[in-house]
């Protein structure tokens, strides 16, 4: 054993004991109560119909409340293509000996 | 491949699956689904003809020059539908702030925008779906 791995043995207990007290710590799922559950879901559940006219909620969030981060989400989409292409398309060139 | 029953299968299922496919993109905003999950069954479909009936007469259903074209317009038709809400003097990509007709609820047409922003999304990932798989079996071919 290193001198260097009792150190950091113990770095890593106390991260995981930090981490397991956290867990624990957590409200229960699906309580009314919840801090995840404040005035913007309301928002979204009483005036999503009126302030976007679809019927879908989840249409509603992704594509006009949301419409900046589903932008950007198919930029991501575009940007894999576009590495896929760079990284695996191979086309021959003149002059290339091949 | 040349499976004669799996050829008649997907020649009798997959315009169907296709159509369904577009339904779901065009009703992402008054039914359950979205052009995100539509456009992943319209990618499909066309990668299930390509694996079924090969690389050669897949090309020539959807060539490259026209997944190339819809590969990069259809994130350009986002943000032209995002400048929408600007030339109307309001904020990019606003909907019901810019004055647009929200028509009437549950109604194909209804959510101004977002139906036309949905459509351009779902042909966006369909468009993905098939580059990816083509680039990747052409690459191995």
């Amino acid at each position: 054993m290193r001198l260097r791995t009792l150190p950091m043995l113990l770095i890593l207990l106390l991260v995981a004991y930090v981490v397991v007290v956290a867990v624990t710590e957590l409200p229960p799922y699906g309580i009314a109560g919840n801090p995840v559950h404040n005035q913007v879901s309301q928002r979204y559940i009483e005036s999503a119909w009126e302030e976007t006219g679809v019927l879908n909620m989840i249409t509603a969030v992704v594509l006009d409340y949301r419409a900046y981060d589903t932008m950007f989400e198919t930029i991501v989409l575009f940007t894999a293509v576009l590495a896929v292409i760079i990284t695996l398309k191979t086309t021959e060139r003149e002059g290339d000996g091949k | 491949m040349t499976d004669f029953i799996l050829k008649r299968v997907a020649a009798l299922l997959l315009p169907f699956i296709q159509m369904y496919g577009l339904y779901v993109i065009l009703h992402g905003h008054v039914s359950p689904g979205g052009s995100f999950a539509g456009g992943i069954v319209v990618g499909l479909a066309f990668i299930a003809f390509t694996t079924i009936y090969g690389l050669k007469k897949g090309r020539a259903k959807i060539s490259e020059k026209a997944t190339a074209l819809v590969e990069s317009y259809g994130t350009l038709w986002y943000g032209l539908m995002g400048m929408v809400g600007v030339f109307k003097g309001a904020p990019f990509l606003a909907n019901k702030i810019a004055g647009i007709d929200l028509g009437e609820l549950g109604a194909l047409s209804s959510g101004g925008l977002i139906g036309l922003i949905g459509l351009g999304v779902g042909i966006r990932v369909s468009s993905t779906m098939i580059t990816l798989f083509f680039t990747m079996i052409e690459e191995e071919s």
